[in-house]
């Protein structure tokens, strides 16, 4: 869900894109936080707790608390509550700590 | 080795302040901010400021940013290193940044450390479920990126974000069914509560949210009754099916890059928790460390600008920059922080000052 008029705000985006979340083809605009896009297109759960699998979200959007922490072209532990997006990025759900240079979908 | 003169941490208002100040004096300035875009918090901020005109008053927060953003861009004393993490600090006057996935070290005569603040969660069961997010964290969603948090929104907490954030939420169309604060009273200024109010925005104090449910993300809360000592009255929980609920609880202020660089910490719990000791023009326990904005005590974005102009002064005066109106330029600061500090709005900010005023002088 997305703003459309707003009565202080003009909200510049970039280029509508579109991007892969969990293999699904989402849009989203260049240069926006990952995590806004797929709130906007109403993706809430972004990651699961290491220990009970608990579902986790978007909680402080400015890179601190790793609760919105995915993989990004195999790259794990991406902040993607400030990472921008970009065309054709490759946007996964995360399981457990991640492995840096893994395998795709590990 | 990078090498910076005054190195300044943090873009937000303290942060671009200290650089403009440090710079307008002679100093040069290198200024490193994690974000792509500098102007920290005041980004989202749509408000009107309060205060004098030396703090923008009756600007809004992100006008306020476009200026001090373009002001710093524009200085030829001020290098600007966006999407820069500062990581760590080492011996010898050194800070490790993260640089387009690469370290690099920086060295620095002065530091200034304007980190900001992180905001505090709330703990009660389910508290983790996805759609409890910081109201702070709403804003940016909302105000930089124009993405809707819900439908249906509750806020915990009626001091000044709080209020201030629910207020925002209906500019952008999203229905806001309480406001709900553990306190007796509103923490927020008035002139803000006053407008949610009516704009029909029930603000339910002594009051808290006991738990969350949801199966994947939040469908409802329950709300309770509280009594003069803040424990729940039997039989006054009630249900309020809500989508989102912002936690509006204050902030923490940043400090991990102080506490490795060996800089004394006290703990005021009316700044906010840890917070570095510092002397009236802003130098930390460790020489050439300064400190300006919510890293040093949680407090309104004015303020933060007044603090980053008197650590910028400080921080060029002791490396030989301005000496002739370094006196002067630290008296006006010092009224300006007075009136922002008066009356019942700054007595919390006040105490605490005093309290970590008590733990000892620091330096001079």
């Amino acid at each position: 869900m997305r703003i459309q008029v707003h009565p202080i705000l003009e909200f510049k985006k970039g280029k509508k894109i579109s991007f892969t979340y969990d293999g699904i083809t989402v849009e989203g605009y260049e240069g926006e936080p990952i995590a806004a896009a797929l709130h906007a297109a109403g993706v809430r759960v972004l990651s699961h707790s290491r220990n009970f699998k608990r579902p986790r979200g978007f909680w402080c959007a400015i890179g601190n608390c790793s609760s919105c922490n995915m993989r990004v072209n195999g790259i794990p532990n991406v902040r993607t509550c400030v990472e921008p997006l970009q065309d054709g990025m490759t946007v996964e759900t995360q399981q457990g700590r991640g492995v840096i240079g893994g395998v795709p979908g590990e | 080795m990078n090498k910076a003169e005054i190195l300044v941490i943090g873009s937000g208002p303290a942060g671009l302040k200290a650089s403009l100040s440090a710079a307008d004096q002679g100093a040069g300035v290198t200024l490193v901010e994690r974000d792509p875009f500098l102007g920290g918090q005041l980004v989202k901020q749509t408000h009107m400021f309060f205060g004098s005109k030396e703090q923008y008053a009756s600007e809004r927060g992100f006008k306020i940013a476009e200026k001090l953003t373009a002001a710093a861009e524009e200085h030829p004393g001020v290098r600007v290193l966006k999407g820069a993490a500062a990581l760590g600090y080492y011996d010898d006057n050194v800070v490790t940044l993260e640089l387009k996935g690469r370290v690099l070290p920086v060295s620095y005569d002065a530091m200034i450390m304007a980190t900001g603040a992180q905001e505090n969660t709330l703990m009660f069961p389910n508290c983790d479920l996805p759609g409890i997010y910081g109201a702070g964290a709403v804003q940016t969603l909302m105000n930089v990126y124009g993405v809707l948090p819900g439908k249906r929104v509750a806020m915990l907490g009626a001091g000044n974000i709080g209020v201030i954030v629910s207020y925002q939420l209906l500019q952008a169309g999203v229905e806001v069914p309480a406001i709900i604060e553990a306190a007796p009273e509103i923490g927020a200024y008035h002139v803000h509560a006053s407008k949610v109010r009516r704009m029909g925005v029930p603000i339910y104090t002594s009051q808290t949210v006991v738990s969350a449910h949801g199966s994947d993300a939040l469908e409802k809360i329950i709300m309770v009754e509280l009594d003069d000592s803040w424990q729940p009255v039997p039989d006054t929980e009630r249900e309020l099916d809500v989508d989102v609920l912002c936690i509006a609880v204050g902030l923490t202020p940043l400090t991990e890059i102080l506490f490795q660089a060996g800089c004394e910490i006290a703990y005021i719990p009316e700044l906010g928790g840890h917070v570095p000791r510092r002397s009236a023009v802003m130098e930390t326990s460790v020489a050439n460390i300064y400190i300006a904005g919510d890293v040093s005590g949680i407090e309104e974005a004015s303020a933060a600008m007044v603090e980053g102009t008197i650590a910028g002064l400080t921080a060029a005066f002791n490396l030989g920059y301005g000496r002739d109106s370094y006196e002067q330029k630290i008296a006006a600061a010092n009224l300006e922080l007075d009136a922002l500090r008066k009356g019942p709005t700054g007595e919390k900010i006040r105490t605490g000052l005093q309290n970590l005023k008590k733990t000892g002088e620091v330096r001079q």
